[in-house]
């Protein structure tokens, strides 16, 4: 059986999307309100700075270093895993992924699989993928199901549905689950997706979930999470399948410790999350629960690209916390949706040219007023600023130059009349006598500068040159002492 | 050549030549561990547990087994799940039955499978033991085995977890470090910091999302550690 892929490129569409989306009133509303609500959350959990400091400082080594050990410690936690008599599979592309997955799912003629929360599973687009195979999958976070119910893609990547408001969902759950009267009580919805949700990890033939991290050392896969779906997905159905990006892997037990101690109260501001879920092996035999088949799917889907670079490694530091995006101007005024990449905000801005490449995401990385709001939340110190001035040099390269790590998509924002401009002003600038015959020719023709200037106009009036330059009045203001 | 050994390869080729840093967890957490006396860890992880809802009961090594009597007695639950081939658990059944209207009382003595429906639908409350606590975030560390299975601190609608609070460390790295977790884990190994909750509407807290609505913690304090101090050192 075959599909055929679509090709689609919301990412393309950013600048239109983010111009809908500023002029959504309600849409800016919602944003707003969140993230205001996010930030202060998260400043109340670090009132020492200096803890705070130190701990951004201890969880970038920690990441640092295990990226620097990936190849050997995936390998590591491969062979434990192994050991442990969980089975690891790898997969370059998201489609390989799907493929592994449905595969797992067909050999046990499976029709129903219930999902924790997963990113990675939204880069594959794993759900579509099984629908078109037969597989029923059905999110179980509240928050991806009300978004699954509404035909939409999460808009943030640890509150999906933080784009709908409660008379939405009252009417998404009214419409679609049996039975249910028209609430807009909080408490009242989530015990009507409680019950129907809890229906659906009675049936299902497989559980699937993301890891947030993943131990070598004792072949360890750990879910961080609230609401104990996850906890139902990796413990109620028979075979359990997470799925995860290479990066994910860490060394050491105590590796995950300062991390877990920095994720919950970086994203959503707790102390700590509700369940934190160690998986170590499939259902041993005296054991009377817990899936006896456990997979762990390991995805690159463009990891490798951003590896080979060292700068442009840091990326992988991402622990998807989220802060990033809460604390982004543009994220809070625009929302997740505008940017048509599964990851969006500031980390999705510098991760997902390594996904889709430069062709396709041009324009995100240019989507930033380079404040530095993002680099100084990130909890493990990814400068996110200097990534999206790198990847707009990147994407503004000579596609035929040669470098030692040419990204997907190099040049696609490439200008050569721009590049002429540059290579123009680059030979004036740096002779002296050149460029003093410019200034005086700039200031005296003055009145002939052209009205339109590439990008500069394309936002700003014009530039015009003063009467006389700024080596001249100097000059003038001398000589009259 | 496979897709595992591309993904190696492209990694090797890559990785950098020089030796990383080697990050200093041990010497953060030797900074940045308190140094309180059990009394007032004990208030601290009351305190954090209590701020996300959770019931936690003060008791003692001999009067436990009737505090969870009387909790049992004024929530009227029909039928709780338990673990009657442990210690603790004979002694929680035992207690129970003396009730008025005693509960009826299940064990979990069949796998998953054979039971599913029923676990789901007809367990009210579940009680299990607990292997130590953490007092800076106010959790529960549960080691599930084929006596109190995972599904026992997540299907029922109310876990009752019995807690010795002598076993609580100040933080996840010491609790790790001294029972030394790195050289092997169970099959399955849970923090537990509250009951279920969700945030997903609206950012409005909900409690109950797919786990437990609540979790009741049954703390055994020392005897030497005065029960009204502890109360009110919250």
């Amino acid at each position: 059986m075959s599909t055929h892929p679509i090709t689609v490129h919301p990412a393309r569409s950013f600048k239109a999307n983010s111009h809908d989306a500023v002029n959504d009133p309600h849409l800016r509303k919602s944003f707003r309100g969140a993230m205001d609500f996010l930030m202060a959350k998260r400043a109340a959990q670090f009132p020492d700075h200096n803890e705070l400091e130190a701990l951004r400082s201890l969880g970038e080594t920690v990441r640092q270093r295990c990226l620097a050990k990936l190849p050997q410690l995936l390998e590591k936690l491969e062979a434990q895993l192994t050991a442990n008599g969980v089975k690891v599979h790898w997969a370059e592309t998201p489609e390989e992924a799907n493929a592994i997955i449905h595969g797992l799912i067909a050999a046990r003629n499976g029709k129903l699989a219930v999902k924790g929360k997963s990113m990675v599973s939204e880069e594959t687009e794993l759900n579509h993928y099984l629908e078109a195979h037969g597989v029923q999958a059905v999110e179980s976070d509240m928050g991806e199901y009300i978004v699954q119910l509404a035909g939409e893609k999460p808009s943030h990547i640890i509150m999906p549905a933080i784009h709908k408001t409660k008379a939405q969902i009252a009417t998404l759950f009214h419409d679609n689950i049996p039975a249910a009267p028209y609430t807009e009580d909080v408490d009242e919805l989530i015990q009507l997706g409680r019950n129907a949700l809890r229906g659906m990890y009675l049936k299902a033939d497989v559980g699937i979930s993301g890891v947030n991290f993943a131990v070598a050392e004792t072949g360890t896969l750990c879910l961080v999470e609230n609401e104990g779906n996850g906890r139902m997905c990796t413990t109620v159905p028979d075979m359990h399948i997470a799925i995860t990006g290479i990066e994910k892997v860490v060394e050491k037990l105590s590796d995950v410790i300062p991390l877990y101690s920095i994720l919950p109260r970086s994203a959503t501001g707790q102390a700590i999350t509700t369940y934190f879920n160690m998986i170590s092996r499939p259902r041993q035999p005296g054991e009377k629960d817990g899936p006896r088949e456990v997979h762990l799917v390991l995805l690159d889907n463009g990891r490798s690209q951003a590896y080979a670079d060292e700068q442009l490694r840091k990326t992988l530091q991402c622990i998807r916390c989220g802060a990033c995006m809460n604390h982004c101007p543009v994220y809070s005024r625009i929302g997740g949706h505008a940017y048509g990449t599964v990851y969006p905000g500031p980390i999705g801005k510098i991760i997902s040219p390594h996904m889709l490449g430069l062709n396709d995401t041009q324009d995100l990385p240019t989507a930033s007023s380079l404040c530095g709001a993002c680099g100084e939340v990130c909890p493990v110190r990814i400068p996110i600023p200097e990534m999206l001035m790198r990847l707009r040099e990147e994407a503004a390269r000579d596609p035929e130059e040669k470098v030692p790590h040419p990204l997907a998509g190099q040049g696609a924002a490439y200008s050569p009349q721009l590049a002429r401009v540059w290579s123009l002003w680059r030979t004036v600038y740096s002779r002296p006598a050149l460029y003093r015959a410019f200034s005086w020719l700039a200031t005296r023709l003055r009145v002939f500068t052209p009205r339109r200037q590439l990008g500069w106009t394309v936002h700003r009036t014009p530039l015009t040159p003063a009467k006389q330059s700024l080596h001249e009045l100097v000059r003038q203001r001398q000589s009259s002492r | 050549m496979s897709a595992r050994d591309r993904i190696l390869g492209k990694l090797r080729a890559a990785a950098p030549a020089q030796t990383p840093v080697e990050p200093d967890v041990a010497g953060y957490y030797a900074r940045h561990t308190l140094q309180h006396a059990l009394p007032a860890r004990l208030a601290h992880f009351s305190h954090m547990m209590r701020a996300v809802h959770t019931e936690v009961i003060y008791t003692r090594a001999d009067s436990w087994p009737q505090a969870l009597a009387a909790r049992a007695a004024q929530a009227g639950w029909r039928h709780v799940l338990l673990a009657p081939n442990t210690a603790h658990g004979a002694r929680a059944a035992q207690a129970l039955q003396g009730l008025a209207t005693p509960p009826q009382l299940k064990s979990y003595d069949r796998p998953i499978d054979d039971w599913k429906a029923e676990l789901f639908h007809d367990v009210d409350a579940a009680f299990t033991t607990t292997r130590a606590g953490i007092a800076e975030t106010g959790t529960l560390i549960v080691w599930p085995d084929a006596d109190e299975p995972r599904a026992m601190s997540l299907v029922p609608p109310v876990h009752i977890a019995l807690f010795d609070a002598s076993r609580l460390y100040e933080n996840f790295y010491q609790a790790v470090s001294t029972e030394g977790w790195a050289n092997g884990l169970p099959t399955n190994s849970l923090l537990i910091s509250g009951p279920s909750k969700t945030a997903d509407i609206q950012q409005t807290l909900a409690y109950g999302a797919h786990g437990p609505r609540e979790l009741i913690v049954l703390a055994i304090v020392p005897d030497d550690i005065d029960l009204a101090e502890l109360e009110a050192a919250q």
